[in-house]
């Protein structure tokens, strides 16, 4: 069994600040690290390593550093990294992101038959979730999204069954190999990279390729002319209240009997269900 | 990460004149098991003030299995803002899969051409707004908290908070139609129905063949909890963060929650911790919520956090440090020790009720009961 993770390296976004004079963002000292969302994709993928002995490519796409995202991937026991980097991706949106990872995907299972490609629910810089929907409606895989656990799967006829999220409750489905599925967070914690594992990944060699090694001959569709949207403005949030107006200097008691009265003044509803229970 | 300004971008563009035949907002109305989830009814008020501003219809797309659900619901859409209804209707749509809703929603879009097509930041409709907008090749903006027109190019001002919430930026589809745009529930207000709105309804018969489906949904089983629901829906919400120190201080939030008929909601970091259920996280990555009464209690106020109580009504912090940014964007501040300051609170909310009552009681059990 052959499976891909899609990940990608991001900025630690809970490390980021805005500059408060100009609003930018100050990514000076703002570690990158693996998306913590495709952690848990990829410890499912490593959990059908230990049952099934499956095959487990990373892939990527990203600037030339993305390769430490990758080479984290390999220590916890991933077999091969690909970096899809190249100058004409700049400036991709998911729409054009999706095109160049699909291209690359052909290009892997022509060499090596995909079964399941996991990707995040989505990153934590982009937030999107946009980008594995987009990979598997372009390749024609059945697409699975959010799932929570994966029940079972026939190897030999192809099927599987998982749970997968939805508003309500929990969607109990059948579907077919191959497959993209992304991968809900919070039920498997990814395990510790174990020290052979790590060795091998300082040495592995992670395969750079550029748009011609992905088989992208149509630069028409990556990058920003592949990429229907654009960003406008980008500013820090403004918030219409605030500061606070600061409550102090009496009894706790004579504090909250000032606050509740002045949410009861405001909302007399609230005031009204509070004392429904008198009942 | 592909968001840089391109300000240069913005020059006024002629929209190619195959594309400028698209007009009308849609918005696509998701439902389970026969319920619809509200930021269908929040994204219809939204899309008729949009549509005010581009002098164009408002269409609401309702798919399902059974016809009779499918109507009741487009009666709503309508007295909701929908003046054209599409509604597809087919066994292949009882429940919701990827690929019959897209299969429906691409031909129903290729068919009638709107310019704006709109969907909830759900996990269903995330799901089919990236697969449509895959299928038609356009831009779809992810998770927007604010939506506006340029009225110069009719195109969609999509804002969305990214890098965690701590930026905003606003997002452009420029020469490609439509426009497509998810957006988070509880963002905006769900309008007053009026049931003497007048609409029509479009049966839309398309030929779905069920062979060609390869996922087929085997089971459904219902969260029961519901937590998340009875969070978007409480008029008062208590949020705990860090500052509570431990799990168990959860109690005095969930009490004091209760007597002020709310709920209690939390931070990634006390989620994170085990100390609350994910289903109850407030925030970029949880919900975002619009109670009548924010009481955020241990939160130093993160921009994360920030971007899923600004639209409560009025915001109350309390905090043991005076310069907690939360602060900054509270109504109404405590600095001290919530120790203090909940138990405090529940003294005076009990005393209240129970002053309540035996003032009622004084005029007469009869009255008291009345209440």
């Amino acid at each position: 069994m052959h499976v891909v993770i899609l990940v990608k390296q991001v900025p630690d976004s809970s490390q980021i600040r805005v500059h408060p004079q100009t609003g930018t963002i100050m990514r000076q000292g703002v570690p990158a690290i693996l998306n913590p969302y495709d952690l848990f994709a990829l410890e499912k993928a490593l959990e059908l390593k230990d049952a099934y002995g499956s095959f487990l490519t990373v892939l990527s796409m990203g600037p030339l550093q993305a390769e430490a995202a990758l080479r984290k991937a390999l220590s916890y026991g991933a077999d091969e990294a690909i970096l899809l980097s190249d100058r004409a991706f700049a400036g991709s949106d998911t729409l054009a992101t999706s095109y160049a990872l699909a291209a690359a995907l052909k290009k892997i299972d022509s060499c090596r038959k995909i079964d399941i490609v996991f990707a995040g629910k989505q990153t934590i810089d982009g937030d999107t979730g946009q980008v594995g929907p987009g990979v598997a409606r372009r390749l024609g895989l059945q697409l699975l999204t959010y799932v929570q656990e994966i029940k079972h799967i026939d190897y030999e006829k192809k099927k599987v069954l998982v749970h997968r999220k939805s508003e309500k409750g929990i969607q109990v489905v059948s579907s077919q190999l191959p497959c993209l599925m992304t991968i809900l967070d919070g039920h498997s914690a990814i395990r510790y990279a174990s020290l052979p594992n790590m060795i091998r990944a300082a040495k592995a060699p992670v395969k750079i390729w550029n748009r011609m090694d992905a088989g992208i001959e149509d630069i028409s569709k990556i990058g920003l002319k592949g990429s229907p949207t654009v960003v406008g403005k980008v500013f820090a949030p403004q918030s219409s209240r605030g500061p606070a107006e600061m409550m102090e200097g009496e009894e706790p008691e004579v504090l909250c009997s000032i606050l509740l009265e002045k949410l009861f003044k405001k909302y007399p509803e609230v005031e009204k269900e509070v004392l429904q229970q008198v009942r | 990460m592909e968001e840089k300004p391109k300000n240069q971008k913005r020059k006024k563009l002629s929209l190619d004149p195959r594309l400028s035949e698209y007009r009308g907002i849609w918005v696509f109305i998701e439902q389970e098991e026969a319920k619809v989830h509200p930021v269908g009814w929040e994204l219809l008020g939204k899309a008729r003030i949009l549509a005010k501003f581009l002098e164009v219809d408002v269409g609401a797309v309702v798919f399902g299995g059974n016809q009779a659900v499918v109507d009741t619901i487009s009666k709503d859409a309508v007295a909701y803002g929908a003046d054209i209804v599409y509604q597809v209707v087919d066994p292949s749509l009882a429940d919701y899969r990827s690929d019959p809703f897209t299969e429906c929603l691409v031909q129903l879009v290729k068919k009638y051409k709107p310019e704006i097509l709109l969907l909830g930041a759900t996990s269903l409709s995330r799901d089919l707004a990236s697969s449509v907008a895959t299928f038609l090749e356009t831009g779809l903006t992810a998770d927007c908290t604010e939506l506006t027109i340029d009225l110069e190019n009719r195109s969609l001002e999509a804002t969305r908070p990214t890098f965690g919430g701590s930026l905003l930026c606003t997002i452009l589809t420029l020469n490609y139609r439509p426009q497509m745009a998810t957006v988070r529930p509880g963002v905006f207000p769900i309008p007053l129905p009026n049931t003497d709105r007048k609409g029509t309804i479009i049966r839309e018969q398309l030929q779905l063949n069920e062979a060609n489906f390869i996922t087929k949904v085997l089971g459904f089983i219902p969260d029961p909890y519901k937590a998340s629901e009875k969070l978007s829906r409480a008029d008062v919400v208590i949020g705990g963060g860090r500052g509570l120190k431990q799990a168990s201080h959860f109690s005095l939030l969930r009490e004091l929650a209760m007597l002020l008929g709310g709920e209690v909601g939390g931070t990634r970091p006390v989620v994170q911790a085990g100390w609350l259920e994910a289903e109850r996280q407030i925030g970029q990555t949880g919900k975002t919520i619009r109670p009548k009464v924010y009481i955020a209690v241990g939160i130093s106020g993160a921009v994360q956090h920030r971007v899923g109580i600004e639209k409560a009504g009025m915001i109350v912090a309390i905090n043991n440090d005076p310069n907690a940014p939360i602060f900054d964007y509270a109504d109404i501040g405590i600095v001290g020790d919530f120790l203090e300051i909940i138990p405090a609170m529940i003294r005076v909310v009990k005393n209240k009720i129970s002053s309540t009552y035996d003032c009622l009681k004084k005029q007469g059990v009869g009255k008291a009961e009345e209440l």
